[in-house]
């Protein structure tokens, strides 16, 4: 075993590739449970992200266009759920479930005539001095644009939610959704609005995996990247930064224990392989300590009666 | 004369197979606190929506100040100077005072002004507040101060109140008529919805009364007298709950010493609990809500275990027993909360009454279930507790609050209890339901049942009960006699004032 060929920086600057399109589909998550529905269909809405995206990316040439498709696909299945839950008022555990099943098989069909092809690189931040900086370099300054805007997502929707006007209404439908109701608030549409947020955020995530993560298209992709997803929003306690950390601890995990074992460390894989699991769980359940409680609506039905 | 400030005309509001409200008409004057009486389903509250915007009539028109006035939704009352505080508070538990504040206004300010703004109003009207507390935390009237508040900060020209006082104890009661009086004197009109007759007679200049959605008659509060605006309610003249003169039995029920922590997280713990009934003595438990009423119940009923020697029947310890072996014994439980603990609201009137009625009834032999006895039993409870409802195979969740809180307090009744404890016996029931429930209550301790009724309704429990006891943060007061206890003592006993009793003797 050879521990000395881990690199440290490189170490960073792969586990915050890792952690992107769990801290995407993480953040959309947070933001519709915020507003008090529970989609289960975060798995879903990534890997048709994955596929829409790719596919663009291939037919286009151009990654750009494929992150843009990524996001309308997810935002257009998550239409599927507003439909089922939101117009229908069917169970939400229920159609978010029914969304994983049928975005995992759509995007299978979609997805058979991309098998084996390589999807045009994304491009990577290079700015002249400061990307060639030795430490910070490779860490800060040289990863592609969808990273950073992943970053400022989370800070965008921490600002939001704790200092605007529209956040304060989105966790109030969150919270009690008869009373924001009574008070004249929009209640399905916000929620609308908030579903299919997390649906573009969702397909983001899932296109970063297709395009820049693994870059190649296979089947079922995703590998429960969303249901992590959905528990550390949870394990975060609603929490936009506490979401960050959760996924880039996850991404962490997850790249040490691969560069682990490619170093032959005498430890079982299945051991390494359930690590980040375990750890990401582990650390968010001692930190989610403080008793934030999860938004009172949740996975409610609302049912406007008068 | 001069143009009210809103005038009703002919308003008419229709849900399928139901009129809501039918060609009701009335006037609110500048600066009047006008009361809305009626039962429940009476249209109040519909009329009150339509006021404020949440509903549209199908015909008839409002008058502001003389002009066309159609609120398309609550912004735009809320824009024309009418303001609202619910009766289930419409507000927001995690989120703080000042936040709740601002999502009831149109423009509100920074958070900073807008705090220091609160403590100024609330200070200026003698309803304190801090900004910045997290409303979860707070108790039923300073949940109501906040509505208010939210309310004044707009300068409302109405303040509509439904059933405001039905969660405050008798001196928060006091506090918030001496807010309501200096609004008036700054000339906002107050529209006063509420069925607690004597707080409209010392409180409102004029009320009107809905009737199945009409407006059968308006009256001078202060020159009618209780009884007869009940009258006017119901449409018939209203009996009161007659006391038979009864026999104290030996000791039913006894609990000594008991303190047990709250099974939820935000309930209250019971602390050195002490309480003993007698067979044919109904104790009425007050106190506003959150203060054990809940976990008092619990312990009772036998969803909370406690030592075996805390809670005695007849002298046998029965602390470690739980509920369905309770229910043998013949200690019988109606809890408050009708949705979801006294019934189960999707199953059907039948499947409720083999809920709690299977061992007492012999609704079920090893092991089976006879279903055609368990609806002949329910049948019985619909028919003699008069429940408005097709038949026992509708689901709970169909009938009225009203309705079904006949039934599950019927039902408990039927099944010939030894002790009887009850919560909230009447929460949401009609003026003439609630008299036939208290009746039934008092045949029962007639009949020699012992008789626990916890309930936030002061005048019910003066009506029923033998002697009074008030839940305080947990602790019960020393019962006392109900006859010759006046309301300003009972304040006291609820408000925590445990010397007084020595202070007395």
């Amino acid at each position: 075993m050879d521990l000395t060929s881990i690199n440290p920086v490189l170490l960073v600057a792969s586990l915050m590739v890792a952690a992107t399109p769990i801290l995407l589909a993480a953040i959309g998550e947070l933001v519709v449970e915020k507003a008090g529905v529970l989609n289960l269909g975060v798995e879903g809405m990534m890997i048709i992200g994955a596929v829409s995206g790719f596919a663009i990316a291939v037919e286009t040439g151009s990654p750009l266009l494929g992150f843009i498709a990524a996001a309308v696909g997810g935002a257009l299945l998550s239409l599927l759920f507003v439909f089922l839950t939101q117009v229908a008022l069917a169970n939400q555990v229920a159609s978010g479930l029914a969304l994983t099943l049928f975005g995992l098989g759509f995007s299978a069909l979609i997805g058979q005539s991309y098998v084996g092809i390589r999807p045009p690189a994304t491009g990577q931040l290079n700015i002249p001095f400061l990307s060639e900086l030795d430490v910070v370099g490779p860490i800060l300054f040289s990863h592609d644009l969808v990273l950073y805007l992943s970053i400022a997502i989370v800070a965008a929707v921490w600002y939001m939610l704790k200092f605007t006007r529209a956040g304060l209404i989105l966790r109030a439908v969150g919270e009690n959704h008869d009373a924001a109701h009574a008070l004249g608030y929009k209640v399905v549409r916000i929620r609308i609005m908030a579903i299919m947020f997390g649906g573009a955020c969702a397909g983001l995530g899932g296109a970063y995996i297709s395009l820049v993560r693994v870059p190649q298209w296979t089947e079922g992709m995703t590998a429960g990247i969303g249901w992590i997803a959905l528990a550390l929003v949870v394990f975060a306690s609603w929490k936009p930064w506490r979401v960050l950390l959760g996924a880039y601890l996850f991404g962490g995990v997850t790249v040490v224990q691969l560069n682990l074992q490619a170093a032959g460390v005498a430890i079982p894989v299945e051991y390494l392989a359930m690590s980040p699991y375990l750890i990401t769980i582990i650390v968010l359940v001692i930190l989610s300590k403080d008793k934030s409680s999860a938004p009172a609506s949740l996975g409610r039905i609302f049912h406007a009666s008068h | 004369m001069t143009t009210p400030l809103l005038s009703l005309q002919g308003l008419t509001k229709a849900y399928p197979g139901v009129i809501a409200n039918n060609n009701v008409s009335f006037d609110i004057g500048e600066g009047e606190v006008h009361a809305l009486l009626g039962e429940n389903g009476a249209g109040k509250s519909t009329l009150v929506k339509m006021i404020y915007g949440l509903v549209k009539p199908d015909s008839g028109q409002m008058l502001l100040k003389g002009e066309v006035f159609a609120p398309v939704e609550p912004r735009a009352a809320r824009a024309d100077g009418i303001a609202m505080v619910f009766q289930h508070f419409s507000l927001f538990d995690a989120l703080n005072v000042a936040e709740n504040i601002a999502l009831g206004m149109e423009d509100p300010p920074d958070m900073r002004d807008l705090a220091a703004k609160i403590r100024e109003v609330s200070e200026n009207y003698g309803l304190p507040l801090d900004p910045y507390r997290t409303v979860g935390d707070l108790s039923a009237g300073e949940r109501q101060r906040v509505e208010i508040i939210r309310c004044l900060l707009q300068d409302p020209k109405l303040l509509i109140m439904d059933e405001p006082t039905s969660v405050l104890t008798p001196q928060e009661v006091d506090i918030l008529f001496e807010t309501l009086l200096k609004l008036r004197s700054e000339g906002t009109s107050i529209l006063y919805i509420s069925h607690k007759l004597e707080e409209i007679r010392t409180l409102c200049d004029h009320a009107t009364v809905l009737r199945l959605g009409e407006n059968v008659g308006e009256c001078t509060p202060a020159d009618t007298t209780a009884s007869e605006m009940a009258e006017l309610m119901v449409g018939s003249e209203l009996k009161t709950p007659e006391r038979a003169a009864r026999e104290m039995g030996e000791v039913a029920l006894d609990i000594s010493g008991l303190s047990v922590p709250s099974p939820s997280e935000f309930g209250t713990a019971l602390r050195n609990v002490h309480l003993t009934v007698r067979k044919g003595e109904i104790l009425g438990v007050g106190g506003v809500a959150g203060n054990g009423q809940d976990e008092l119940l619990g312990v009772l009923s036998g969803e909370t275990l406690t030592e075996a020697d805390a809670v005695k029947m007849d002298g046998q310890p029965i602390g470690r027993l739980g509920p369905t072996e309770r229910r043998r014994l013949g200690l019988l439980t109606a809890p408050e909360e009708r949705l979801g603990h006294a019934a189960a609201p999707d199953m059907s009137l039948t499947e409720n009454a083999m809920l709690t009625g299977s061992v007492r009834e012999g609704l079920e032999s090893r092991g089976f279930l006879k279903w055609g006895e368990a609806a002949a039993f329910a049948e019985r409870i619909i028919e003699v507790f008069d429940v408005r409802t097709p038949g026992p195979e509708n689901a709970a969740r169909s009938l009225s609050g009203g309705n079904l809180q006949k039934f599950v307090v019927g039902r408990e009744v039927l099944q010939r209890p030894e002790v009887l404890v009850i919560n909230q016996p009447t929460w949401g029931v009609d003026a003439s339901a609630a008299s036939s429930i208290r009746q039934a209550i008092l045949d029962l301790a007639t009949g020699g049942a012992a008789v626990i009724c916890i309930s936030q309704d002061l005048d019910e429990l003066m009506e029923i009960s033998d002697s009074f006891a008030a839940l305080n943060e947990g602790r019960l007061s020393a019962p006392r006699d109900a006859s010759g206890l006046t309301v300003e003592e009972i304040g006291l006993m609820m408000g925590g004032a445990h010397g007084m009793e020595v202070a007395h003797v």
